[in-house]
């Protein structure tokens, strides 16, 4: 039986931000997935925003490390190669009754040590938010609100842990814990591993392992939330992420351009029962659409590219569970919004803990910077030129909507934690991520993983085990 | 690196239009094709019934594309291969177009005239927004047709086809052919997108049901399709409570409507129709940007290969004709637009305006209808005088129709030409 100090089950941003920081440390570390790659569950589909921090009540774990996240982003984005930019966000008041509620969230905001925050009368955010409805009738500005890609921010979290050391193992569920002698065993469906310590990031999963070894338990409850996703040419309807001040309207919607340029509108909310459950469906579809109305006027929602579903995991308590539940078991539990916003800091509040407990020295070789996929087509005409000289691959469009070539596909198959499906090309190249989602570029994407994993066309999959794409071989 | 003439896309657009072009006097034309042979989409089209117009046979797509080739290979009309143009803007009087290729790396071309040609593209399912999971399975009809007969591929065995356009009929008979079970075509209007003549022969021949007024409302399986969930509609095409059926399959294929690509034409700021998606033309099949034409599928979704040939045929021919004007120092901007109409069924025109001067003998004014009509006439007319009035026993939205408007008919000064189609 393999002998770890730690072990991490779950590779979405959390459980991936704690692995990188570990990294910083000597030591045997382990992540364990049970989906095909990173960033596969409620990491992959949420709004994309590193919140300033104004909106979790004054002293809850959250709010500490919302604030402290944010805060992180600049380095961390620049470090991991992030596509991360700050374009603040403005809570919008629909009603002048809810004036005081905005008043109240300034001062949360405050309280918990948000800079950049400050209210606008309805006039003034009009005017630096041209498209936002008549209606709003004040709203407070948070400089410090970002947006990002969660799928980079997970790869580059995940790519410079396994660059510095960490081990990952994918399609590997964990089934059971159990406590041998002074540490853990973990039945997994693909043999069992030993470890010092655990760290619980396993999403709307964590309370099933949490519950297993500790006495006081947990209970999450996947919190449904559906989005759509607007074509490119929609990108620019508002500059920063509108949010609605919970009110009247219930929880209301954001708009919010993407860090890639597309337009994002969502999420509804409503909580399930199934963990698995990420379907869309037509009534929440239709609610995004008629509450997303309400803040921001004239939202071209015909351009609509694709619809998806997150799953937040609600803890009852409603904050993080964090810490060390049990002798050597780390929670990283409960973590729905602002859960990708606090990844940074989790991640160094977690591997400090662990560092200390295990007396962790620290790696003198531990190097932070990781390198996405560099975006051809994104770089000057000169040095463009350059990289296809080099490589000519690079000047072979495959995806023609997003710009793709060859060459970064092939990069994505063949950097560290490689892409071993489409949608793994898709996440770390954009290729099939555009208006046309995938259609023309999905066969050729499919022929270069086959040739380069290399695998049969038939083993070529959407995602995890069963999403193969074509049957038999007729000709 | 400069040109006369540079042609965007060698599919059966690009293709007749660099020829005619050739043919009309214009030595510098270039073809840039992004995929690595010439020939578009038909390359996938290995079913018949291409070339009934042109050429009095029935051919494959393949078939239908190496005539062009070849003529294209007569003539030396040079093209770039695996060459993706990725960015057209306007320099001076001329255009500047930036492409992208393996051999060549990025290439600056300065254009007096182009031909836009890049095709369409199909409708996804996320433009739909269709609830449920977004599992592997669920496939466009061409995309399903690429896997199929090109790579070899079977991407389903028991189908359900939502949408009725030409592709998905044929790719339900395709697939059907290949041993896959094809078991509706699910159509949310109350009539099909598709020719006439794919339903016979490609649902009918089968036993395939056509369940016109229905969409799928669901679609079922995390990592694979294992099912969807269709429903009849209203006639808002709202989806009718208490008519669910689900419908156990693998594979989805979406064949519902195709889309002009134009991303490189806005970019150089080519007004576009918002009811076709394409650039709005004169009778030269230029765009609003002179010296910029456009033909084939990126100007309007054509059904028949046959007429984009022919339309491609004009814009090579309008286009040599600019450029020899340009070189001649003639005067560009011709004067005197008339405005042509749709009205009653007609949902467009292309051309959507005339110049007298610039026309020839005759001028095919090609347009669709909105609805189906039974017994119907087209008529023509030109402030309120008819000039063409033509009885048509069924017209549908799925038929691209035509009428032929003469040079002898007009004085140049008329305000406004009306193309209707409708009962009497």
């Amino acid at each position: 039986m393999k002998q770890y100090d730690a072990v991490i089950i779950g590779a979405g941003v959390t459980g991936s931000a704690v692995a990188r920081e570990l990294s910083r440390r000597k030591g045997n570390f382990l992540v364990l997935e049970k989906e095909s790659d990173v960033c596969e569950g409620t990491s992959k589909a949420n709004s994309a925003i590193i919140h300033a921090g104004f909106d979790a009540e004054p002293g809850t774990i959250k709010a500490k490390m919302n604030v402290q996240g944010n805060a992180m982003m600049d380095r961390i984005s620049r470090e991991l190669d992030i596509p991360f930019k700050r374009v603040g966000a403005l809570v919008t008041c629909l009603d002048e009754a809810d004036l005081p509620h905005l008043e109240e969230l300034y001062r949360r905001g405050e309280a918990n040590g948000v800079p950049g925050i400050r209210l606008l009368n309805g006039e003034e955010a009009r005017e630096i938010e041209p498209n936002l409805q008549e209606t709003v009738c004040g709203a407070l500005l948070a400089e410090t609100s970002g947006i990002v890609c969660p799928f980079e921010m997970t790869l580059g979290f995940a790519e410079n842990a396994a660059q510095n050391g960490v081990e990952f193992c994918f399609n590997t569920a964990v089934t059971s814990i159990e406590k041998k002698e002074k540490n853990w065993v973990l039945h997994t469906d693909a043999g069992d591993v030993e470890t010092k310590v655990v760290v619980n990031a396993a999403g709307v999963h964590a309370d099933e392992l949490h519950n297993q070894v500790c006495e006081e338990k947990l209970e999450i409850t996947p919190r449904r939330g559906e989005y759509m996703l607007l074509d490119k040419s929609a990108g620019a309807h508002v500059s920063r992420t509108v949010f609605q001040l919970p009110g009247a309207y219930g929880k209301g919607v954001l708009v919010s351009p993407t860090v890639h340029g597309n337009l994002l509108v969502g999420p509804t909310a409503a909580d399930s029962d199934e963990k698995e459950n990420n379907s869309t469906t037509a009534e929440g579809l239709a609610e995004v659409g008629e509450k997303s109305a309400l803040a921001v006027k004239n939202i071209p929602l015909r351009q609509v590219i694709t619809s998806f579903t997150g799953l937040r995991a609600h803890e009852r308590g409603d904050d993080f569970v964090l810490g060390e539940s049990a002798e050597g078991f780390f929670d990283a539990a409960g973590i729905e919004s602002p859960g990708l916003s606090s990844a940074p800091a989790v991640g160094v509040y977690l591997a400090e803990k662990i560092a200390e407990k295990l007396n962790l020295p620290e790696k003198p070789d531990f190097d932070p910077i990781r390198k996405g996929v560099v975006k051809i087509a994104a770089l000057p005409v000169e040095e463009r030129q350059k990289k296809i000289e080099e490589n000519p691959a690079y000047g072979a469009i495959v995806c023609r909507c997003e710009e793709i070539s060859e060459g970064e596909i092939l990069d994505a198959i063949h950097s560290t934690l490689g892409a071993k499906t489409l949608d793994g090309v898709k996440r770390r190249t954009r290729a099939g991520m555009g208006r046309c989602q995938s259609g023309f570029c999905s066969p050729r994407v499919m022929e270069l993983l086959a040739r380069e994993l290399p695998a049969d066309m038939r083993e070529i999959r959407k995602n995890g085990k069963g999403s193969e794409i074509v049957f038999e071989k007729i000709r | 690196m400069k040109h006369d003439i540079v042609v965007i896309g060698g599919g059966p657009a690009g293709l007749a239009a660099a020829i005619a072009a050739r043919d009309s006097g214009v030595e510098d034309v270039l073809i840039l094709e992004r995929e690595q042979e010439l020939g578009g989409i038909l390359n996938q089209c290995i079913h018949n019934g291409f070339g009934l117009h042109t050429f009095k046979e029935e051919l494959t797509g393949p078939e239908y594309a190496a005539r062009y080739i070849e003529q294209a290979e007569e003539r030396n009309i040079p093209a770039l291969l695996g060459t993706t143009v990725v960015s057209l803007e306007r320099q001076g009087d001329g255009i500047l177009i930036t492409s992208v290729s393996r051999q060549d790396g990025l290439l600056q071309i300065e254009a007096k005239a182009a031909v836009l040609a890049m095709g369409c593209r199909e409708r996804p399912r996320g433009a739909l927004n269709t609830p449920g999971f977004r599992p592997a399975g669920i496939f466009s009809a061409g995309t399903a047709q690429r896997l199929v007969n090109r790579e070899g591929y079977l991407p389903g065995k028991e189908v359900v086809i939502l949408g009725s356009g030409d592709i998905g009929l044929i790719m339900a008979r395709r697939m059907t052919l290949e041993g896959a079970k094809v078991k509706c075509v699910a159509e949310i209007q109350p009539y099909s997108g598709g020719l006439k003549r794919n339903i016979v022969q490609c649902l009918n021949d089968y036993g395939i049901p056509l369940k016109l007024s229905h969409t799928v409302v669901d679609i079922h399986g995390k990592k694979r399709v294992t099912g969807v969930t269709i429903a009849e509609v209203d006639e808002k095409m709202k989806p009718i409570p208490g008519t669910e059926e689900e419908i156990p399959c693998d594979t989805l294929l979406l064949s519902v409507g195709l889309l002009p690509e134009n991303e490189l034409s806005k970019e150089i700021g080519v007004d576009l129709s918002p009811v076709t998606g394409g650039p709005t033309v004169n009778e030269s099949l230029e765009t609003s940007i002179p010296g910029v034409f456009a033909c084939g599928n990126v100007l309007h979704v054509h059904d028949l290969v046959d007429y984009v040939s022919e339309e491609a045929e004009q814009a090579g021919k309008n286009c040599a004709a600019y450029v020899q004007r340009k070189a001649q120092g003639t005067e560009q901007t011709a004067e005197g637009k008339i405005p042509l109409l749709p009205q009653g069924a007609v949902r467009y025109t292309v051309p959507v305006t005339l110049n007298r001067d610039r026309m020839e003998d005759q001028l095919v004014v090609r347009f669709r209808v909105g609805q189906n009509l039974r017994n119907a006439t087209v008529r023509v007319q030109a402030d309120g005088k008819e000039l063409l009035r033509r009885k048509r026993p069924v017209m549908a939205p799925g038929e691209m129709e035509q009428v032929i408007l003469r040079k002898e008919w007009f004085t140049g000064n008329e305000k406004e030409i009306t193309v209707w189609a409708g009962q009497e």
